[in-house]
């Protein structure tokens, strides 16, 4: 069993704080995604799980045993590093089969083991290349071929795709999925990008300036975001945001449109500065809505862009004075000023406090 | 009628082509022919005498020449293993330090930039028997002896190798401290993880990545060394009585000062196949190292 959890954790490079004391428990097993912004302290709460920074306050424990002061080698990890890390001297075997030969674990374990891991990753034709005569695809196989040789408690990715092409990324992304379904083991992963983060785990940390601003499930942080940062982070496009303020039952955008309060808003005072959200999938044109059940406000607005996609095309309107998205579903081709009536489904829609940000829900 | 014109690139080059020809290609052949000739400097009719490879047989049936012979091969292992022994050590420790970094890099290189020479007359001093500084320190220190550090043929020979060995360590260190700049920290961090000690990461990272810088350190100092004349003529002069010979010492006294040109070519000549020797070795290794690392080709 390998629960990894960090209580108040803390990292201060001099007197920059990078990390600002964070809880966190992860379960056995589980697959956590730390996602923020670059520079929001993912990789460095990452390395200091893995132990390659040392951790200035707070404690870490893996499998209930507190690491703060263990070397990496002791805290039986693995980690894959963005810029894959192979050892250049070594042909794919020996980078495969290196962490169990320091082990001094007999050669026909050696062997096995890495014929297994080659066997799951594809990687039986490359063995006796060195990693110069790799693609960054196949670099990135074998550094989690590295990791997953050693069948170690928790495995730590930082970034691992940012370096592959778009295509490659989707193909890699499903397979440590998949590669999360035969092991079973905990994986604690980093990135910037929300789809990854979206796509891969069962539960996000998502991160800003050093510290945890949520934690949950993907659809739990897209469904009930708990700050506009969260809302316009998580999904894509990202969530509208428009302005306005509370008067009795409605809300008014701007000092110009009016919209029904959300049922699901929480407690709101006559008056108060809000910013109401919406995500493009909540505000149609009729005839090319998704028929969904729940309130909904009817809205004539003007499109000024288009951007198909297929199987939906993203409207680009004006709400109140801001740049608002919508999707057309269905899609037919609409020439940029045309005018259209569309549905507004209130029950999916955010409030947030103008002033902290903070969702506003019942 | 046109006149016929040398290609232009060669004209262009004619310049380069002469200068290299009057002070390398000519010289060089003149040695050559000479060391098949009785060439004696105090009687120039002997240039024109040939006498086929008398010298060369001469040479290798010498015990002398094959005792410089050694002496130089021996020299050269030790103090090669030695510079790259305290170069890496020196490297690694300067890599820890993270202030005050350029300072110590430009101290380092002081030993560098003295002429061999003086360096030779520095060591001769402080290795005196009666008034050097390493006598009069154990003396000082209650050790009543007068070592005799030039005198002793073994004692000069480690004399001479300390002084060689102060002067061209940090030609190591320099160049190794350059590949530990160079090197990836990843692949570092990547073997932490994997479960390496700080020893089995130098053993079997840092040390790999590093060869390529070593062999290119060895290569340098392997052609340095193999013609090393100056701190031994300064220091020893080749003696006592021979006991410090290296290949220089024994061609420059058979040559100027026993006058006997031809001789001193010919030993020249099978000297230089100990320098080539070394340096193909290191080449080779230099070269089986980049391909270990990918770098080749
Ligand atoms: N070695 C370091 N020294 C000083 N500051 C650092 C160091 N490493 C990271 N930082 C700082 O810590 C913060 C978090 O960095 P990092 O964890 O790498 O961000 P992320 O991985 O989320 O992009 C950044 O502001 C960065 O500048
Ligand atoms: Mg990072």
């Amino acid at each position: 069993m390998t629960e990894v959890t960090l209580s108040k954790v803390v990292k201060k490079y001099g007197q920059h704080q990078a990390v600002h004391g964070i809880d966190l428990d992860i379960q056995d097993g589980e697959f956590v995604v730390l996602v923020g912004p670059s520079g929001c302290g993912k990789s460095t709460t990452l390395r200091m799980i893995a132990g390659l920074e040392d951790i200035s306050g707070g404690d870490v424990t893996i499998g209930g045993r507190v690491v703060n002061d263990l070397p990496p080698r002791e805290r039986n990890i693995s980690m894959v590093f963005q810029n894959y890390a192979l050892y250049p001297h070594m042909t794919v075997r020996e980078n495969l089969g290196f962490s169990l030969k320091i082990a001094k674990r007999p050669e026909q374990e050696i062997v096995k083991a890495v014929d297994e891991a080659a066997g799951i990753l594809g990687l039986d034709e490359l063995m006796d290349r060195k990693p110069a005569a790799l693609s960054g695809g196949q670099r990135q196989r074998v550094a989690m071929g590295r990791a997953i040789v050693r069948h170690p408690d928790v495995f730590l990715f930082d970034e691992p795709l940012s370096n592959l092409d778009a295509k490659l990324r989707t193909q890699m992304r499903v397979e440590i999925k998949k590669l999360h379904q035969k092991v079973e083991s905990t994986i604690i992963y980093v990135t910037h990008d929300q789809v990854e983060a979206m796509t891969l785990a069962d539960r996000i940390v998502l991160m800003r300036d050093g510290h945890i601003v949520q934690v949950g499930t993907p659809l739990e942080l897209f469904n009930r975001p708990v700050d506009t940062f969260v809302a316009t982070f998580i999904g894509s496009p990202p969530m509208n945001l428009v302005d306005g303020v509370v008067q009795g039952e409605t809300i008014v955008l701007n000092g110009s449109i009016s919209v029904p309060l959300p049922v699901t808003a929480g407690p709101l005072t006559n008056g108060q500065a809000v910013k109401f959200g919406f995500r493009a999938d909540n505000l149609m044109p009729i005839g090319h809505a998704v028929e969904e059940e729940g309130a909904v406000h009817e809205l004539d607005l003007s499109v000024t862009l288009t951007e198909p996609l297929g199987t939906e095309t993203l409207l680009f309107t004006n709400l109140a004075g801001v740049e608002v998205q919508a999707k057309m579903f269905n899609p037919r081709p609409v020439t940029p000023g045309e005018q259209l009536q569309f549905r507004l489904m209130l029950d999916k829609c955010h409030v947030f406090d103008a002033k902290s940000g903070q969702a506003v829900r019942g | 009628m046109t006149r016929r014109r040398l290609p232009e690139w060669l004209v262009l080059l004619l310049p380069a082509i002469i200068v290299i020809a009057a002070v390398v290609l000519i010289p060089l052949l003149f040695s050559l022919y000479s060391s098949f000739t009785p060439y004696k400097l105090t009687r120039p009719s002997t240039l024109w005498k040939w006498v086929g490879t008398y010298n060369y047989e001469k040479i290798l049936s010498d015990a002398k020449f094959w005792a410089a012979f050694g002496r130089t091969v021996l020299f050269l292992t030790i103090v090669l293993n030695v510079e790259l022994l305290l170069g890496l050590g020196i490297a690694l420790m300067m890599n820890k330090v993270t202030w005050g970094q350029r300072t110590l890099r430009t101290i380092l290189m002081f030993p560098m930039m003295f002429s061999p020479i003086l360096v030779g007359f520095q060591f001769k001093f402080i290795f005196n028997d009666n008034i050097g500084l390493v006598n009069n320190a154990l003396q000082s220190m209650g050790f009543n002896v007068a070592l005799p550090w030039l005198v002793d043929g073994k004692l000069a020979m480690f004399s001479i190798m300390f002084a060689e060995i102060w002067m061209s360590t940090s030609v190591f260190a320099i160049l190794i401290l350059a590949g530990l700049f160079a090197m990836p920290r990843d692949p570092l961090e990547a073997a932490k993880v994997d479960g390496c000690t700080p020893w089995q990461s130098f053993r079997h990272i840092t040390l790999p990545f590093l060869m390529p810088f070593i062999y290119i350190a060895m290569t340098i100092r392997s052609l340095d060394v193999a013609r090393a004349y100056d701190i031994v003529q300064i220091m020893t002069g080749g003696g006592p009585a021979r006991r410090t010979e290296l290949l220089w010492t024994l061609m420059s006294r058979t040559g100027y000062v026993d006058a006997r040109m031809g001789l001193a070519n010919a030993m020249g000549y099978v000297s230089i196949l100990l320098s080539i020797l070394f340096t193909i070795y290191f080449f080779r290794k230099l070269s089986a190292a980049r391909a270990e690392l990918g770098m080749a080709g």
